[in-house]
């Protein structure tokens, strides 16, 4: 099972790779676009004040992956327990499952969706939270998941989706485009777009991050059980020695004493 | 060398083409558009429609259902949709998983599983510091 889990993660990982120049692009134009905008009124870019929270919580949908889901589940935890309401949405079933045992209100949930998950397979659950935002219902969209550094670093993270937080611009890639049609209506097209690829690649990072702590949990169960087999063969081989042993005494007790007598 | 048109067409999913073209055409949410090298930086929405790249003489098509095209004086991105969404279906699904999550909260939760909840959880934390404790002790 770790070999199986060390080759399901480079190819989770090369998906995850291949998901990239979109998300990069998709970065880069989005952050052109709202430095030219900029007063745009988009709803998607209005901060307003936090009354009540939607959270997007990423979780496997096994376990067998060392601390990977709980790791995750107390990150989101912390949110539901403080001050904001929280309500959650969520993506794999460990995460459902534990919420749903403590009552916590879960409006969507999205889960089984494999080792090749696909942009339509998680849009229910973007698509929930986009329009409970856009409904008022809720002031902010988080999303928690865990982040793939290192098969030895996995990390659980949050980031806020909504309202969209527009990257840096980096050094001299400004360009002026023309726009077709009003650059407040590519803006209003874009934004949802960046939003969904941002939770899908938080699920295909989430994946990474799933193989490698089951990878590790599963060296670790190799790791011990070896430790069990050695301590129990030295256990047999000791009892076995002192079966030998008595027996022996016995059958020379026993002949002496019939010598003797 | 004559100029060319460095084109890389993405989706969510992965890359679909990457090349050098000597035009291109693709169906620009307010009309069809065709980009020939040194065309002004340009950003639109992208209709439904293909995708022709054209690189000496060899024509390919490429299917988008919707996204973005982005040109750059040397470059054309398309930031493609996945050829499968379409918005009904998505808010079909959208309703989908939140009536999911209803009938979910809707089987009654006795005490006895909130409390299953917790002890589960308290449980794998345990474990998790005997693994971590075990591990330093053997290092």
């Amino acid at each position: 099972m770790q070999a199986v889990a060390a080759s399901k993660l480079r190819r989770v990982q090369a998906r995850a790779e291949a998901a990239r120049p979109y998300a990069d692009r998709m970065a880069e134009v989005l952050t052109e676009v709202a430095s030219r905008s900029t007063g745009s009124s988009h709803p998607f870019l209005t901060e307003r004040p936090i009354k009540k929270r939607l959270l997007i919580l990423v979780t496997a949908d096994r376990g067998l992956a060392g601390g990977l889901n709980v790791n995750a589940i107390r990150v989101a935890l912390t949110y539901v327990r403080q001050g904001e309401e929280t309500v959650l949405d969520t993506i794999g079933r460990k995460g459902r499952d534990y919420f749903r045992r403590l009552g916590v209100p879960i409006i969507a949930e999205v889960s089984q969706t494999g080792d090749r998950p696909e942009l339509k397979d998680i849009l229910p659950a973007v698509t929930v939270a986009r329009d409970e935002f856009l409904a008022g219902n809720v002031d902010q969209v988080a999303l928690v998941h865990t982040h793939f550094v290192s098969v030895a670093r996995l990390v659980p993270t949050v980031s806020i989706l909504i309202p969209v937080q527009v990257p840096e611009r980096k050094e001299g890639m400004r360009v002026d485009y023309l726009y077709e049609p009003e650059p407040e209506e590519v803006l209003a097209r874009l934004l949802p777009r960046y939003v969904e690829a941002q939770v899908y690649a938080a699920v295909l990072d989430n994946l990474a991050s799933f193989y490698a702590a089951q990878t590790i949990a599963m060296r670790n169960a190799t790791d011990n059980a070896g430790e069990l087999i050695d301590d129990l063969t030295m256990l047999r081989n000791k009892v076995r020695q002192a079966t030998i042993t008595k027996e022996l005494s016995e059958i020379v007790g026993g002949a002496e004493a019939l010598a003797a007598g | 060398m004559a100029d060319k048109l460095h084109v890389d067409i993405v989706t969510v999913e992965g890359r679909r083409y990457k090349g050098d073209a000597d035009f291109v055409v693709a169906p620009g949410s307010e009309g069809e558009l065709g980009v020939l090298p040194r065309h002004i930086p340009l950003l639109t929405p992208l209709a439904p429609g293909s995708v022709k790249v054209r690189n000496d003489g060899e024509e390919q098509f490429f299917f988008v259902s919707g996204g973005f095209l982005e040109v750059r004086p040397d470059q054309v991105t398309v930031l493609a949709d996945s050829a499968e969404r379409a918005d009904d279906i998505d808010e079909a699904r959208a309703e989908e998983a939140r009536r999911r999550a209803e009938s979910l909260l809707q089987q009654k939760l006795s005490d006895a599983d909130q409390a299953a909840a917790t002890t589960a959880l308290a449980r794998a934390e345990a474990r998790l510091r005997l693994a971590e404790l075990r591990r330093r002790r053997r290092v």
